[in-house]
């Protein structure tokens, strides 16, 4: 019988290393993801996916299941992903761009434009509050819903909502004028 | 109704919008201009595309994560001083019961006097300290660099672990443990490769032993099995 990821937490809780196997493997792929689109940058991603499941792991009797498993993983994700974040601008560092070099279609025209578009798309999400760019990468890339971006958060229904929509604001300000030459 | 300000645009690009904005949509076509060209935008910068990760990942993930985590070596209640009497009365008679699983003459009046629930006890107490034992020695072979090439210590723990293994490999499989006497097998031979080979060992031979050990999994079955029995022997 497959776990369930609530039964599995439970047992992984318990000490049970199989069933926190099962939820490393059910999730990872989509940890990835977020983490990837939080950092832009595929081995930061990678880093992100460790420490998520480390975190994890410590705080398992912190799961008390009110969220999805994987909405409370998420919430580390973008923890963890913030945390390297701000080293960064500690650091001075800027925000490696997304990597265009996976694009579908490789034609010259189509990977300037994206490349252009990339570039902006990294500066203007610079300039969003953490709330924000967490808000809008869940609504846009992950496809999460509001309660789950406000579980992410911690933040009520509205708050996300509104979290949304001023990313979106900031991002059409952003990008709106050069998008229009670019297309 | 008056038009669609950008928030209930932006709640409708993303399907948050509520009935009288939908039916106003329908309507209106400055505002389902003005949605359109929001939509133009945004499907734009849906198109930046993550790097692919295969069916495999997760493994991979977990491979990579397994050594960071900080294992709690199970509380065992029933090592406490006031149990050492009857566990080592208990070892004492596993030696008994699992040499009569492994005599060619075994019947199961051999065993009659002992309780099953007593025997499974036994053998999980058992099998759990020798896999608990047979971890640290791999870990430690894992864990060894090229330099630290003598192996006589390694080589002596793993000839103790041989005798037991072989004996708890034939009792699981008497018992019908198919899983546990699967993996004693394989622990078996690795345990026969070291205590057969040289006590100085060279760095490719090393590296060789090491990459066997990971590629089996074999030391992640043997940590998950010896979590599961330290889990059973809690509840028995």
């Amino acid at each position: 019988m497959e776990w369930t990821d609530q039964a599995a937490a439970d047992e992984a809780r318990k000490g049970n290393q199989l069933a926190f196997r099962v939820l490393v493997q059910r999730h990872s792929r989509s940890v990835f993801r977020l983490a990837f689109r939080m950092t832009g940058n595929e081995q930061d991603a990678e880093d992100m996916v460790q420490e998520t499941f480390l975190r994890a792991f410590k705080q398992l009797h912190r799961f008390d299941g009110r969220a999805a498993f994987g909405t409370w993983l998420y919430r580390i994700t973008a923890n963890c992903s913030l945390d390297l974040i701000r080293a960064r601008r500690v650091r001075g560092e800027s925000q490696p761009g997304l990597d265009t070099a996976h694009s579908p279609d490789p034609s010259p025209e189509r990977v300037t434009r994206s490349k252009q578009l990339a570039d902006m798309l990294d500066h203007a999400l610079e300039q969003l509050s953490e709330a924000e760019r967490t808000a809008f990468l869940l609504r846009h890339y992950e496809g999460c819903n509001i309660e789950e971006i406000a579980k992410v958060l911690g933040v009520k229904n509205g708050a996300a909502k509104h979290s949304v929509f001023r990313a979106v604001q900031k991002l059409r300000g952003a990008l709106e004028p050069a998008w229009g030459g670019a297309k | 109704m008056n038009h669609l300000g950008d928030e209930e645009l932006t709640q409708a690009y993303y399907g948050d919008d509520q009935p009288e904005s939908r039916r106003h949509l329908l309507e209106c076509g400055q505002c389902k201009a003005a949605l359109q060209h929001l939509k133009a935008l945004l499907d734009d910068l849906a198109a930046e595309p993550v790097p692919e990760r295969g069916a495999g990942y997760g493994a991979e993930v977990w491979n990579r994560l397994l050594p960071r985590l900080p294992l709690e070596k199970p509380r065992r209640p029933w090592l406490r001083w006031w149990t050492a009497v009857p566990l080592l009365a208990g070892l004492l008679a596993v030696a008994f019961v699992a040499g009569r699983f492994t005599q060619p003459r075994f019947t199961p009046a051999a065993t009659a006097g002992i309780a099953p629930q007593s025997r499974q006890r036994i053998l999980v107490i058992t099998l759990s300290d020798h896999l608990d034992r047979s971890e640290m020695l791999l870990t430690e072979l894992v864990n060894a660099a090229p330099e630290s090439a003598d192996f006589s210590g390694v080589r002596s723990s793993a000839r103790d672990l041989l005798a037991e293994n072989r004996v708890l490999r034939q009792a699981s499989a008497r018992t019908g443990d198919a899983s546990h006497a699967d993996v004693l097998d394989e622990l078996e031979r690795t345990l026969l490769d070291i205590t057969h080979g040289p006590s100085q060992i060279s760095g490719p031979e090393l590296e060789s032993l090491q990459m066997r050990i990971e590629s089996e999994g074999l030391l992640f079955k043997v940590r998950i099995i010896s979590s599961n029995l330290h889990h059973k022997g809690q509840q028995l």
